[in-house]
């Protein structure tokens, strides 16, 4: 059932339902993002979609909410680094 | 009369709403940002095995009447001749390419809930400080506990259900804070029998779970601050007086890997307020639709159920999604309306918000656990000097103002962690509707926009 996903270039197994969050949190991590002033830590805080600490880069698009977003098969999920626009890809 | 009811929310208040009023005969149309219905207090998991579905989920999803539509959120609401426009958003979340339309509600019932209120305390931006509604989610929905050793602190009733679920999904929970005293708690629920009556049966039993893992609730004791580096390592927590300011010599560092806090609960308002609905202080001091006793709002046509009428939880939330539901039928032809005995229902409801408000309030001495450089609003990164400084130099007074000078409140949250707190901090009054004032309710992608024209279907 499980399927493959990458996580900061590293293949992953991923099982149906799987949030973003929940694969990061299940990998042992608990930050994916540096915010964009003080270059600090975030991860999940509300964890219902309200307050946007999650944001994490998923297809190379950022600021995707890491506890709203199921995953799917080949999902490539990447750390977030500041303040990203969509397609640059880096920041 | 013609048009249907849509309804915004599948939680308890929502999913009552939509049968009601298709049971009334009117068509309905269910809108939620979830994949399932249930909303935070009946989600199910969502890997591996699925938990079983509630009653009312199971009503919801067998009901010919009721069009549901998950992965959906509402990005505005717009008044449009008697009748309101909904800008609809359908997809995973937050990706580009997602399906934006148009649909109108004759008649529109909103049940959109409510977020925990967070209190800010040295370091509380490591991750590794969680609210405890995180904890519930994550471990509700998929499984996972948000660490190994974990404190749960805050105040309420809901403290006791996240550390049951911590406790099932593997965590070791090392004790409830509970800031209020318990004698101060037990007065008012002592006050109102009755209603003490019915809940606290249902809070026995999360203790008797609590109770099994030899899980300690303390009183009148709160997280004061949090410790590490990159990542909570442990947390100071402090006895509390009766105004919650911290009672000298009783500081203890508690080593953990997560720490879960809940004040209570803030209304997701901007739908409401989108839809120019007068709103008021509930008892809790948070912001909340008026409604009358059909659960009509100030604007014609627009009904509102749940948490966002007044904090009172799963089963007062239903009461008024049911009398809503029917409401709403009824004013597009269909039904008889509410009945008296669903009136009665919510006006209970409404006496256990009350209680629940008295019992666990948040007093003013948790504004003495920030320090300087103490962020207050999380997404701007302002501290807490940062804020009193912006306002002292620049003579900000104004919500607006203060803003526009701190930044308090411009990040991507929009003001919905901080907004509350910040105006206490401050010290001046909270206007609900400027504060919860967003046109766009969530993010939408300029591109999924700009292909899609904006007509009604």
């Amino acid at each position: 059932m499980s399927f493959e996903i990458r996580v900061d270039g590293a293949p992953v197994a991923a099982e149906p339902g799987r949030t973003v969050a929940g694969v990061l949190l299940a990998l042992g991590k608990d930050s994916w993002r540096d915010t964009r002033r003080n270059a600090r830590p975030r991860g999940v805080f509300c964890g219902i979609g309200v307050c946007f600490d999650c944001l994490v880069v998923v297809n190379g698009v950022p600021d995707v909410r890491a506890c709203q977003r199921t995953v799917v098969p080949g999902d490539d999920i990447r750390t977030q680094h500041g303040a990203e626009l969509p397609g640059t890809g880096e920041s | 009369m013609s048009g249907r009811v849509v309804v915004v929310g599948a939680g308890p208040a929502g999913m009552a709403a939509a049968i009601g009023a298709a049971d009334a005969g009117g068509p309905v149309l269910l809108v939620d940002s979830a994949a399932g219905p249930g909303g935070q207090y009946y989600r199910q998991r969502a890997v591996g095995r699925r938990t079983p579905s509630s009653e009312l989920q199971n009503r919801l999803t067998s009901h010919p009447d009721v069009t549901y539509l998950p992965d959906t959120s509402v990005w505005a609401l717009e008044p449009a001749d008697g009748s309101h426009l909904l800008r609809l958003q359908t997809g995973a979340a937050d990706a580009p390419g997602r399906t934006v339309r148009t649909v109108v509600a004759a008649a529109l019932v909103l049940a959109t809930g409510a977020y925990d209120r967070a209190l800010p305390f040295p370091n509380w931006d490591l991750p590794g400080v969680y609210t405890a509604g995180a904890a519930q989610a994550l471990a509700k929905g998929q499984g996972i506990a948000v660490g190994q050793r974990v404190l749960v602190a805050g105040t309420g009733p809901f403290l006791l259900p996240v550390a049951a679920s911590l406790v099932a999904a593997g965590a070791h929970v090392t004790g409830v804070l509970e800031a209020n005293r318990a004698t101060a708690i037990g007065r008012t629920w002592l006050g109102r029998p009755a209603v003490a009556a019915r809940k606290l049966g249902e809070l026995a039993s999360y203790g008797v779970v609590l109770a099994r893992h030899r899980i300690g609730v303390r009183y009148g004791t709160a997280v004061i601050a949090a410790h590490g580096t990159d990542r909570v390592e442990s947390v100071s927590t402090a006895r509390l007086d009766l105004d919650w300011n911290p009672v000298p010599g009783t500081r203890r560092e508690v080593a953990v890997d997560a720490v879960c806090v809940g004040y209570g609960f803030n209304a997701q308002l901007e739908l409401a307020v989108s839809a120019r609905c007068a709103l008021t202080t509930a008892p809790d001091g948070g912001g909340a639709v008026v409604v009358d006793t059909d659960q009509r709002t100030s604007v014609p046509g627009v009904y509102a159920a749940g948490e966002l009428t007044g904090v009172g939880g799963a089963g007062a939330a239903e009461a008024e999604g049911a009398v809503a539901g029917a409401a709403a039928a009824h004013q597009l032809g269909h039904g008889t309306g509410p009945t008296s005995a669903q009136r009665q229902l919510v006006a209970r409801g409404n006496r256990l918000a009350a209680t629940l408000a008295a019992a666990y309030p948040v007093r003013d001495g948790w504004r003495g656990w920030l320090t300087g450089d103490t962020l207050v609003c999380r997404c701007e990164e302002v501290s807490y000097d940062e804020l009193s400084e912006a306002v002292r130099t620049r003579a900000a007074t104004g919500p607006r103002a203060i803003k526009l000078t701190s930044r308090a409140g411009l990040g991507l949250c929009q003001g919905r962690v901080c907004a509350r707190n910040t105006a206490e901090l401050l010290g001046v009054p909270l206007d609900h509707t400027a504060a919860a004032g967003r046109p766009i309710a969530v993010p939408v992608r300029l591109g999924d926009l700009a292909r899609t024209p904006l007509e009604e279907q």
